[in-house]
């Protein structure tokens, strides 16, 4: 709640909104106490009377009634009704979305039938049907009002129900036992509240207004008695002769909708959960890079090297240490494997090489990163994305969100090569199909035409690709392209990968989880942990006899097939979260062979053996060389 | 050993093309009729791609959704109303998401507390004291009661989904899918929970995965879905080790495995049948390369191929 009036208040506009509104209800709230004349003795004598004449303030009216007597009684009414009619229409409205999007099938097609017919009729006709069924009078304002604007809340509120009925959660309350009444009481409202909140407070004001133009028309509150709406009414005759008498009503609602709208706004976007992670602040073209300390330099002739990077991210005053000085090279041909758990910097090492990290809250604040022998960190823009996709290339986890949903395949094909140089429509054309060929998709003419919902998981893959493979990188970047795959798709795709690395001669970034995998494909194998590299070296050796704890205790809780019914070794406590490191070696707390000395000082990744590296001063010395296979 | 749960004839068709009045413009069977049988405190894998029906099959096992035809017998009693309460007290779920399957608006005490107020009508003294033995049983600290399940890491929050799963005092545990958001370090304390708890309490389980390895390494038999059917079924030792079903031997085969070459299991991009226009005879006839003529004209049946193990194959593989 606090967090939510931080947010609300650092929207000027609508504190400025919430301020004025809140003088205004409290004014109309004291106005039975303050000293005014009564609203509606007329006295015709002083009709007419223009503003700040003497003991009427803002003038009389055409019956000589004091106008800023009946502007405080006039505006009560009118958020009386307004607001009465919002929590009406939200609560009815709010209570049929609910019905309609929990039961689903037959209820809400019935339900929502009806709320469409009722939404068929224009606004303010059927408000106006309403009072000419019921009668004129305050009230039936009030009613028809409310009747109107309910399809509204209804529809808004099932939409975002039917999402919440499919929840696991409401599955686990039936099988708690829970009634389907109390489910929608007790789990499913409190999940729907903040959508009816936001969507009355954007329409308070507009309810307002349609009572006011209910009583203009004078079928709404009856003389005496005025609103803000039947003050405009009767000052209509006297428009051009005594402006005044219109001005003061009319103004007094201009004031009361906007501040309801500039409030309603500021409420909306303090409540809207995508607004508050940020996500639709724009990221930067580019990571940002903020380097502090010196450069380090490039080493040997490797396609790329990456040397002693740091990604951050910067959250408020948190700094989450993603990655923390990685080292890693990569040759022409070779298949590098990046095996870690979620959370350890093995994506973010990934995109920080073509600087996709998203900025704002990425930065990159130390290290390089050299294509033969260029750094690339520090590079402009346009020289990046002279690279992205040209020189390095990316395949990521789930081709259903990295395609475009509207566009076939075939234009976004044509679309990532045409982003690096002119291509006519029919080579475009032929080269995408010619791709699709590469990627072993049958039927490629036809498929070419296909939408992304219009394949299945492995053809999308192959498709995603495809579109790495567009532009003929050198290298590609695979961020666990198979983990969502079913494991006879993920076969054919690691086998599809390996090939094309043959043929092409293509350098390949593996990223994953599964020792499996990287045994099956990988030249080199790097394992992270906690945003750095704790053990790296040739597969092989690495998976024969791991010399890291963790890269031991990993495999160990794996397992793996064949090896029948057992207990696993499973790793005790939880990864560090990387905003709060500690000192030496991160494993240290979980690790078996801990010493006082892993706690402090920082622990280089040292040669272990041929071509190996270890960051633990610890390690497994004896490699059980023949015993593990 | 008796008889836990007993399916028999178990299946599930959706409708498509659903219409305000009559019925649907066509019938999907995302479930062809099932017979199995799991016996008391016995762990049964089933395993099977996306789009095999496990999903399906463990809803209709709780009551989530009321099954086309067959019935269910859960330890001898007959049980197919389609009522999640009903069921809830002799079987429950535990679900993929962890963090999903928790009302992110409860505390953890709210949630913990429904199955033993709904189902059991236990009293606020009596709630508080099953609520700490069970969270002792799966070494969770009581001070997590009263916070929110935003606050916790998968592994706790799947933690805290089978504690609640505990507390509804079933003695089947249906597990789809429970490690498979989990990291691989956390996913090996889960399981050993799993089966810590299994011996304690005396559970049976119903472990779905799609990770062959995680099944083989829990469970007692497997049974292996192929587009809604049982294709094969038999003890977990046996099953990956000597597949007879030729799709079981290509699930075998895909399995990345440390020090086995890479290899393509099969040659063509192959895709699943179309459940809208299902073939005639064996569905995976178009995939298999064992299929004789037969296979395209009738659909075969689970028979005996060995002692202990099923298949649904006239060809196949020798033991």
């Amino acid at each position: 709640m606090s967090a939510f009036l931080t947010l609300l208040a650092r929207n000027r506009l609508a504190l400025g909104g919430l301020i004025v509104l809140c003088i205004v209800v409290l004014l109309a709230l004291l106005t039975p106490l303050l000293p005014l004349k009564p609203p509606n003795v007329t006295d015709t004598a002083s009709r007419f009377q223009p503003p700040f004449s003497e003991g009427a303030l803002l003038g009389t009216d055409h019956l000589g009634r004091d106008l800023l007597s009946r502007l405080m009684w006039g505006t009560r009414l009118s958020l009386a009704v307004g607001f009465s009619a919002a929590v009406i229409a939200a609560t009815l409205g709010a209570a049929i979305g609910i019905v309609a999007g929990y039961y689903g099938g037959r209820t809400d097609n019935v339900i929502m039938r009806g709320v469409d017919m009722l939404m068929a009729f224009p606004y303010i006709l059927l408000a106006l049907a309403i009072v000419a069924a019921l009668g004129p009078g305050l009230m039936n304002a009030l009613i028809a009002v409310a009747a109107v604007n309910i399809p509204f809340f209804a529809r808004n509120i099932r939409g975002i129900t039917v999402g919440i009925a499919n929840k696991e959660f409401v599955d686990a309350a039936k099988l708690a036992g829970m009634s389907d009444a109390k489910i929608i009481v007790t789990e499913v409202l409190p999940n729907v509240i903040p959508v009816i909140v936001i969507a009355m407070s954007t329409t308070v004001g507009w309810m307002i207004l349609e009572t006011a133009g209910l009583s203009f028309l004078g079928l709404g509150s009856q003389p005496p008695v005025a609103d803000l709406g039947s003050m405009l009414g009767e000052a209509r005759s006297a428009l051009i002769t005594n402006p005044h008498t219109s001005v003061v009503p009319g103004l007094m609602i201009l004031v009361i909708v906007m501040a309801i709208n500039l409030l309603g706004d500021g409420v909306r976007d303090a409540l809207d959960p995508r607004l508050k992670s940020g996500a639709l602040s724009r990221p930067m073209p580019a990571t940002m890079v903020r380097r502090e300390g010196p450069i380090p330099q490039a080493q040997g002739d490797d396609l790329l090297a990456i040397r002693e990077l740091e990604t951050q991210f910067h959250v408020k005053d948190r700094v989450y240490r993603a990655v923390g000085g990685v080292d890693m090279s990569l040759r022409p041909g070779e298949c590098v494997g990046l095996i870690g758990e979620s959370g350890s910097g093995k994506s973010v090492t990934a995109l920080s090489v073509m600087g996709l990290v998203a900025s704002p809250p990425g930065v990159i604040t130390g290290g390089a990163v050299y294509y033969e022998g260029r750094d690339i960190v520090g590079a402009p823009y346009e020289t990046l994305r002279s690279m992205r996709g040209r020189r390095v290339a990316y395949i990521f986890q789930d081709p259903l969100a990295t395609l475009h949903p509207l566009y076939t395949v075939g234009d976004q094909l044509i679309e990532a090569v045409s982003s690096h140089r002119r291509v006519g429509r029919e080579e475009g054309r032929a080269h995408a199909i010619d791709l699709l060929k590469q990627v072993r998709i049958p039927n490629a003419e036809n498929r070419i035409d296909s939408y992304p919902h219009e394949m299945s998981g492995g053809m999308r893959q192959r498709v995603g690709i495809a579109m790495a493979l567009a532009n003929d990188p050198e290298i590609i970047i695979a961020d666990e392209p198979t983990t969502a795959l079913d494991v006879t798709v993920q076969a054919q795709i690691l086998t599809l990968l390996s090939d094309l690395r043959r043929e092409r001669g293509l350098a390949i970034l593996f990223i994953t989880h599964d020792f499996g995998v990287v045994a099956q494909l990988c030249d080199r194998v790097a394992v992270m942990y906690a945003g750095r590299i704790v053990e790296e070296g040739p597969t092989d050796a690495i998976l024969n006899a791991p010399a890291h704890p963790y890269t031991s205790k990993l495999m160990a809780c794996v397992p793996e097939l064949g090896g029948g019914r057992r207990r696993l070794e499973a790793i005790p406590g939880l990864p560090p979260a990387v905003d709060r490191l500690p000192d030496g070696c991160a494993f240290a707390d979980r690790c078996h062979v801990a010493t006082e000395a892993c706690r402090t000082g920082d622990i280089p990744l040292d040669p272990h053996g041929p071509a190996r590296r270890v960051r633990c001063i610890n390690p497994v010395l004896a490699p059980k060389t023949e015993a593990a296979q | 050993m008796t008889e836990a749960l007993k399916l028999t004839g178990l299946s599930k068709d959706f409708p498509v093309g659903k219409r305000l009045f009559g019925p649907p413009k066509a019938l999907v069977r995302a479930v062809q009729p099932v017979d199995l049988t799991v016996q008391k405190g016995e762990t049964l894998g089933i395993v099977g791609e996306s789009g095999c029906g496990k999903s399906t099959l463990a809803r209709m096992l709780v009551g989530l959704l009321s099954p086309s035809s067959g019935r269910i017998e859960i330890e001898g009693e007959p049980l197919d109303n389609a009522n999640p309460a009903e069921f809830g007290k002799k079987i429950q779920y535990v679900f993929q998401d962890p963090i999903s399957s928790l009302n992110p608006r409860k505390t953890i005490r709210q949630i913990m507390e429904a199955p033993l107020r709904h189902l059991h009508g236990l009293g606020p003294a009596a709630r508080a004291a099953r609520i700490s033995e069970i969270f002792a049983a799966v070494n969770l600290r009581e001070e997590f009661l009263d916070r929110y399940p935003h606050e916790f890491s998968g592994g706790q929050a799947q933690r805290i989904g089978i504690a609640r799963a505990l507390a509804a005092d079933a003695r089947i545990l249906i597990l789809d899918e429970p490690v498979s958001a989990l990291d691989v370090s956390v996913q090996a304390q889960v399981l050993n929970l799993l089966a810590d708890l299994k011996a304690e309490f005396r559970l049976t389980y119903l472990f779905i995965s799609h990770d062959l390895a995680v099944v083989e390494a829990v469970s007692d038999r497997i049974a292996v879905l192929y587009f809604g059917a049982v294709v094969e079924v038999g003890p977990a030792a046996e099953i990956f080790a000597n597949p007879r079903h030729p799709y079981t031997r290509l699930l075998a085969d895909s399995a990345p495995v440390v020090g086995r070459p890479l290899q393509a299991p099969e040659g063509r991009e192959t895709e699943l049948p179309d459940p809208l226009n299902p073939p005639r005879g064996c569905a995976f006839r178009a995939r298999c390369p064992r299929a004789v003529e037969r296979c395209g004209l009738e659909t075969p049946a689970l028979a005996p191929v060995s002692e202990r193990t099923e298949a649904a194959c006239f060809n196949p593989a020798d033991g």
